[in-house]
């Protein structure tokens, strides 16, 4: 018997931090322009000792306006996806349950570009209109959310295949919508690319970040207080509440808060797919699937993962960029086979 | 809200060693219909029994007879049309389900898990009505859950996984997670369907042992007719949405009633234990 202790799960995310931190070092190092190690461990402290006036100003411009609030976004981004795909894939009982699979993050994406359809004709505030995209990107996602549960229930039980059948035609049918919207209409809605594959090239305003940031730790926390909950709901819903689980309330909690996350994510980085499925199941490789740890290693994996693959995104071309979607696909796509393929019927 | 009734419990808590009423099923009926237009699609009429702690109780029937209802009802997981079900004084349904599952322990036909955990993963899950949101498990829970395989004789499956033990193993380290709830009222719901004989035999031996030891009252749904005779205090007869009788095996155990009940030809001797054995013949 070896129950879980706070020891280890500070030893687990601190390790996983680590990696992080060397994930954000690469990621600050590699890109159009070459930046020596040096050079950036000088500028990093700099900016630690507050002498932002002398660091070299030959990069940087491009390492604190261009790459770092990009590595940032990627963070929140990772995380938010990976702790949304662990929260679908505990309450939907389904280890392929992901936000881009089951078609949240595309309704996330339409609704986001609905509410930029809309901004225009709303006489808003500039800043209640900074928020309308990510709003709009959240009720998306609890809608899509919403119809692929329905969708994949059958009397009254969730049926797997159902399910994930629900979620690619969900997700097929709104990419379609998105295809449709952005032929008819012009004006400053991004392109495809950046809506149905993800990009996270876009650079966004300082106090955007804060939202992100603000929105994930709420939401996270809020599905992190239900992790006991959510590891007996993984045996059945009847069981759960025979042990103790207020399923009702556990089942709203999390679908909002993993909805919220998902919108906040699509809002900024459009349909980024696959890090929700691949993140989870990783860590539940090698922590367990106890969601007390499984939760927070897979926000610090996803975050990792995305670093890495948006590296890989700015550099394998270059100086031409590919989506970072395109490269968590290429991961990803084939993963979800060979897991399909494994599972026991 | 949960704490103050756990708190009151607790304190004192005369009921686990009284010899009181603990269970009251009291005039509980139950309705289920697809669609709230049509009509009932199956009932359960009035249906009335006590028990003791420490007692044990079958309840018997065909296929459709109404006793998986009757145990969601006695769970809580249902609330009757009419009449109540009273575990000691409070209503099961109108318990919160973490005061609930303190309380009562429901030991499911099939348990299947998403991904694979240890056994005492598993037992330690039983801990969860008991401890608060986000606590690690304390030394207590891990002595309760150790304890709770032990009382099963499971001790040696603590670090197994549970998708690589028999179903017998597996049926004791689903029994021990009900024990680590350390619960008022046990309900098993046909534990022995998918066991051989020797574990059949194992799994209601160790109930009849638990019971005495420790106080529960337990309420098992089966319809192995010799298995509830042996071990039952008292059984449930029921057929079709009906309760017939109510009683110790020796006073139901009668040839024309269990003819009747179970539509096959059978007789009715004494047994060795000095309990009713039932022979089902197979010439019709």
């Amino acid at each position: 018997m070896r129950p879980l202790t706070f020891r280890r799960l500070f030893f687990q995310c601190f390790i996983l931090a680590l990696i992080l931190f060397v994930a954000v070092v690469v990621a600050m190092k590699f890109g159009a322009v070459p930046v020596s190690l040096y050079a950036l461990a000088r500028d990093v402290l700099r900016f630690l000792l507050g002498q932002t006036s002398q660091i070299s100003t030959d990069y940087g411009l491009i390492l604190w306006n261009i790459r770092l609030p990009r590595i940032l976004l990627a963070i929140i981004v990772g995380a938010s996806l990976s702790v949304a795909g662990t929260s679908f894939q505990a309450l939907l009982r389904n280890p392929l349950a992901d936000p881009y699979v089951l078609g949240v993050s595309s309704g996330a994406a339409l609704g986001a570009i609905l509410s930029l359809i809309a901004a225009p004709y709303l006489s808003l505030s500039p800043a209640l209109t900074a928020l309308l995209t990510p709003m709009g990107a959240f009720l998306g996602a609890i809608a899509t959310i919403t119809a692929v549960y329905f969708l994949g229930t059958r009397e009254g039980q969730i049926d797997s295949s159902t399910l994930l059948l629900a979620g690619v035609i969900t997700a097929s049918f709104i990419s379609a919508i998105i295809m449709f919207l952005m032929s008819t209409l012009s004006g400053n809605l991004r392109g495809f690319a950046f809506w149905l594959m993800g990009d996270l090239s876009t650079p966004l305003q300082k106090n955007v970040y804060w939202f992100l940031g603000a929105g994930f730790l709420l939401a996270a926390g809020a599905i992190y207080t239900t992790a006991t909950d959510l590891n007996l709901l993984l045996a059945g819903e009847k069981e759960a509440m025979h042990l103790g689980v207020d399923v009702p309330r556990v089942r709203l909690v999390v679908y909002i808060a993993a909805s919220l996350l998902t919108g906040l994510a699509v809002s900024v980085s459009g349909a980024v797919g696959y890090v929700g499925l691949i993140v989870p199941h990783i860590m539940r490789l090698i922590f367990g699937s106890d969601h007390r740890t499984l939760l927070p290693t897979a926000a610090l994996g996803g975050a990792i993962a995305v670093v890495f693959a948006d590296t890989l995104a700015r550099t394998v071309v270059a100086p031409a960029e590919l989506p970072v979607g395109a490269v968590t696909a290429l991961a990803g796509a084939p993963l979800f086979i060979y897991l399909l393929r494994r599972r026991p019927s | 809200m949960s704490g103050s009734s756990a708190l009151a419990r607790n304190a004192g808590d005369p009921a686990r060693y009284s010899s009181e009423t603990r269970l009251s099923v009291e005039q509980v009926s139950y309705a289920y219909s697809a669609n709230p237009s049509q009509a009932p699609l199956f009932t359960l009429e009035a249906t009335s029994f006590q028990a003791r702690p420490g007692e044990i109780v079958a309840i018997l029937g065909p296929n459709a007879s109404g006793k998986s209802t009757l145990l969601k009802l006695i769970s809580g997981a249902l609330a009757p049309l009419s009449g109540r079900i009273l575990l000691d004084g409070f209503v099961t349904h109108s318990l919160t389900p973490r005061t609930r599952a303190q309380r009562i322990a429901v030991v499911q036909q099939e348990s299947r898990l998403l991904f694979p955990a240890q056994a005492w993963e598993f037992v330690l899950q039983g801990r969860h009505a008991h401890s608060r949101t986000l606590r690690f498990e304390s030394e207590d829970d891990v002595i309760i859950a150790k304890n709770a395989l032990a009382q099963v004789g499971a001790a040696d499956l603590s670090d197994r996984w549970m998708d690589q033990i028999s179903g017998g193993e597996k049926q004791r380290v689903i029994l021990a997670r009900a024990l680590a709830q350390q619960p008022l009222l046990l309900l098993l719901d046909e534990p022995t369907l998918h066991l051989d004989i020797a574990a059949q035999v194992d799994l209601l031996h160790s109930l009849r042992r638990l019971a005495a030891e420790n106080r529960y009252t337990v309420v098992v749904v089966t319809h192995e007719l010799n298995l509830a005779a042996e071990y039952a205090d008292q059984v449930v007869l029921m057929q079709r949405g009906r309760c017939l009788r109510v009683g110790p095996p020796a006073a139901i155990y009668q040839r024309e009633l269990l003819e009747q009940v179970f539509q096959t030809p059978l007789t009715v001797a004494l047994g060795s234990s000095g309990r009713p054995h039932v022979t089902v013949l197979s010439e019709r």
